[in-house]
């Protein structure tokens, strides 16, 4: 819409609409030129006027045409229910069935959605407000019972929600009134609306137990579910977000392989394919008429030393370590510069939290050779990487080489990614681990940070820590609580034995005639929701 | 004739039903083996142990191997093949879905790959020793020495990429015209008969070239049979044995073997869903996989072998 506004004032909303109406019936740019030097303008300026007349048309959302999409994984246990979603697939095809209270935008800020507004005095009571006029596919208005159902019943062990852990922290969600839900928690925790807008916490009919019909509120009404094959959908013409969704319809099938994904793409098979390897990325943008979408997100492959036993027991060596990351080389020549550099603490540059003062930890063997020497390492390090862990092997063998240059013999150890996060992963004494984005800093740091963590990779412990964190998350007060994270992430960085080198970008692959793609670092393929937002140029 | 076939078919009925029984206890015994189990593998980074435990329990993976075994064979006699532990749907279903593109593919293939290496090792062997034997001998070693995968990516890449003149995936689901299922399909089709036809070629024409040699043969010539008749009516019927071996194994091939075309061009058939099994340790799909795999090979083997009896009045009549 940006180049509308100029276009209106110079010619007066007439004689654009007119421009307008021509446009879509097909005109070109030499039919406006005409239009406009037949009313009268001078050619000059009517070309001008005609080219912003086209560049907006073409960045105006256009109705219509069916989209195929392949994502990365094809399983025959696809789901359609909230609460079973486990991979990309699930995330995109329910996206486009159902919607959360709440929706996260590019910054991961917590957007009204089915929720028009939520209120909290403490961050331990909320009242959402729900939306009026918004009904299921089946025309059933929707109501607050719908959402005590679909939140209930995460905390049920019998519905094996992968939600539950998250869930758990719910304490009751009741009916307050007609267009009203209170939730109360059991503790104070202020990102509760982020985490309202979660893959897991979407609403549906209240009672349902058979998933298989897909009824829900979303931009699409399900038409055809073939589990580990395809899914196709069709336009939800009652959707309560107007002028959306612009698709007619949607098809979305699994490509295992990499390779066959940008085939798919690249022979016209496809218009938008996700996870694109960066080595296929010359391919894709070589070719005329396609084009790499990519979302820098907070998914990182981190060095993890533990500090409660082996050589990171030392923390001199810990530090040697960090220091060796040469971050410029791997971000060029392992992720092809499809990263951004970290900082050795894992809140990434798009979270809202992102404590950007802190001072980047540079590249510095000598101050390693140091640290080395102070910390008396003698004899070979074992460091155990996976390709289960992206980028882990390219960075140890980089690490190897470095090393090599300042004394430390490390002994490089790959193991297959069959089950390296069962029998490697918190296991060895060195080694490489692997962190998908999460919604909040707060669950990020709750999972892998956390003294009693289950998944606190280098076992820090740090009762500071675990106080800022807790003060944080029930902190409603955002200036308060952006100085807390900025400590802890100060704390992770100079303390923790966790080496971060880069945050990794997620590729996709499409058709330039795909249009309306804007990244949301929850994932690929805009956080999984394009289906609502994109659409087709002509 | 009918007594002897009978009777072949009890013996190789009862032999089968034993082999796929050792075929299973092996196949479940090196997937017990295998490090991780169902659960594991779909917690993957989210096992805790509580989670472990609770999604072990629910899938019955706490009982030790030998009963798990046991249940399974259990169910096996009653018609049931069990749940499979990472979709939730029964193994039979889902199997079901996938296993007439299988044979779809297997048949088209067989359809083309079959004819071709006859015809070529027939001629091979009428002609043994001109320029057409060694070109044909030749080609056919270099490509199934070609691998699989390579003749796949560089047909898509020329095929479908390039010339688009071909679809770079092999979809079951819209196929309308006939037209439109050989556009489908040729690239498939293509990567697995090169992949066959060597070794169907090379035993007829050995065994096409066995038989001219004898000396009936040397008979029908001085009789004036034309050469084709002589080939067809009279060489041919007496060298089905080996042929109808040679091809039952490549066409067993077919049915499992197919992985890399089936991930190529995403198709949606058997081989894929049991590797997609073992990665995920759910074995009652592998179980499940592994039975059909056998069972084709040995109805396809037996068929050779009646062929070859019936062929051979000899052994009719016996």
């Amino acid at each position: 819409m940006s180049h509308r506004d100029p276009l209106e004032a110079l010619v007066g909303p007439q004689e654009s609409q007119r421009l307008f109406g021509a446009l879509q019936r097909g005109a070109s740019r030499r039919d406006i030129l005409g239009m406009l030097v037949g009313a009268g303008m001078q050619a000059g300026l009517a070309g001008t006027l005609a080219g912003t007349a086209l560049t907006a048309h073409a960045e105006t959302p256009r109705r219509g045409g069916k989209l195929r999409v392949a994502g990365a994984t094809a399983s025959a246990s696809d789901t359609l229910d909230p609460a079973k979603q486990s991979n990309q697939a699930d995330y995109s095809r329910c996206n486009m069935l159902y919607n959360g209270l709440t929706s996260l935008d590019g910054s991961l800020t917590p957007q009204p959605a089915l929720a028009e507004r939520f209120d909290t005095k403490d961050a331990k009571t909320w009242v959402f407000t729900l939306r009026k006029g918004v009904a299921f596919h089946d025309g059933k208005a929707l109501t607050p019972a719908d959402v005590v159902y679909s939140l209930m019943r995460h905390k049920d062990p019998a519905t094996a929600s992968k939600a539950k852990v998250q869930a758990d922290q719910i304490e009751s969600v009741k009916a307050t009134g007609p267009n009203e839900v209170t939730i109360v928690l059991t503790a104070p925790n202020a990102d509760l609306p982020v985490l309202l807008g979660t893959f897991h916490f979407h609403i549906v009919k209240d009672g349902t137990t058979d998933f298989n019909a897909g009824i829900g509120t979303g931009p699409y009404k399900l038409k055809e579910f073939k589990p580990g094959v395809r899914s196709v959908v069709v336009r939800n013409e009652a959707y309560w977000k107007s002028g959306k969704p612009y698709l007619d319809e949607v098809e979305f099938v699994g490509i295992a392989d990499e390779n066959a994904r940008v085939n798919a793409l690249l022979s016209g098979g496809m218009d938008l394919v996700g996870v694109i390897n960066p080595r296929s990325l010359a391919r894709v943008t070589g070719t005329p008429g396609f084009a790499i979408f990519k979302t820098p997100s907070g998914q990182y492959s981190d060095l993890v030393m533990r500090r409660d036993t082996g050589p990171g027991a030392n923390p001199d060596f810990v530090l040697a370590m960090k220091q060796l990351f040469n971050r410029e080389q791997m971000k060029k020549t392992i992720a092809l510069d499809q990263a951004v550099i970290g900082n050795d603490q894992p809140i990434d540059p798009t979270n809202r939290f992102h404590f950007a003062g802190l001072p980047q930890r540079a590249f510095d063997p000598e101050k390693a050779k140091f640290h080395l020497k102070k910390a008396g390492i003698s004899g070979t390090v074992p460091v155990v990487c996976s390709p289960a862990a992206l980028y882990s092997v390219e960075m140890a063998l980089m690490l190897q080489q470095t090393a090599k240059e300042v004394g430390l013999d490390i002994d490089v150890k790959r193991m297959p990614a069959d089950g390296y996060w069962s029998n490697h992963w918190l296991n060895s004494a060195v080694g490489f681990g692997n962190v998908n984005p999460r919604p909040s800093a707060d669950m990020l740091l709750t999972q892998f940070f956390k003294s009693d963590a289950q998944w606190n990779e280098s076992r820090w412990k740090s009762d500071k820590f675990d106080q800022l964190l807790l003060a944080a998350r029930g902190e409603p007060d955002l200036a308060k609580r952006r100085q807390m994270y900025a400590d802890m992430q100060t704390m992770i960085h100079q303390e923790a034995g966790i080496g971060i080198p880069l945050f990794l970008s997620s590729l996709d692959g499409h058709s330039t005639k795909v249009k309306g793609l804007s990244p949301i670092p929850l994932g690929g393929l805009m956080g999984y929701n394009f289906a609502e937002n994109v659409w087709l140029a002509a | 004739m009918n007594g002897i076939i009978l009777k072949l078919l009890a013996q190789r009925v009862a032999l089968a039903l034993l082999s796929l029984l050792a075929v299973s206890v092996i196949v479940f015994a090196v997937t017990a083996v295998l490090p991780g189990d169902a659960a594991q593998e779909q917690l993957g980074q989210d096992a805790t142990p509580e989670a472990l435990a609770a999604l072990r329990a629910q899938m019955g993976l706490d009982v030790p191997a030998p009963e798990r075994y046991l249940r399974w064979l259990g169910g096996l006699l009653r018609g049931d093949f069990g749940k499979s532990a990472t979709a939730y749907q029964p193994v039979a279903e889902l199997i079901g879905s996938r296993l007439p593109n299988s044979l779809l593919l297997a048949a088209i293939t067989a359809l083309f790959a079959v004819p071709i290496a006859l015809a070529a090792g027939i001629a091979s062997a009428v002609w043994r020793g001109s320029w057409f034997d060694r070109v044909a001998s030749t080609a056919s070693v270099g490509i199934v020495s070609v691998p699989e995968f390579l003749i796949a990516t560089l047909a898509v890449l020329v095929f479908a990429v390039q010339l688009r003149w071909l679809p770079a995936l092999s979809y079951v689901n819209d196929i309308e015209s006939l037209g439109q299922l050989l556009k489908a399909f040729a690239m498939p089709v293509l990567t697995l008969t090169c992949v066959i036809v060597a070794q169907m070629m090379r035993m007829t024409r050995a065994a096409v070239i066995d038989q001219l040699e004898a000396p009936y043969v040397e008979m029908v010539r001085l009789k004036g049979a034309s050469a084709l008749r002589l080939v067809i009516c009279h060489a041919l019927p007496n060298a089905v044995g080996p042929i109808a071996n040679a091809v039952a194994l490549s066409l067993s091939y077919l049915l499992g073997g197919v992985i890399i075309v089936e991930t190529i061009f995403n198709y949606p058939g058997v081989a894929k869903l049991m590797v997609d099994g073992v990665a995920q340790r759910d074995t009652p799909l592998v179980q499940a996989c592994a039975m059909l795999f056998c069972s084709g090979y040995l109805i396809l083997v037996t068929t050779a072998d009646i062929c070859g009896i019936v062929a051979n009045p000899r052994l009719r009549h016996r």
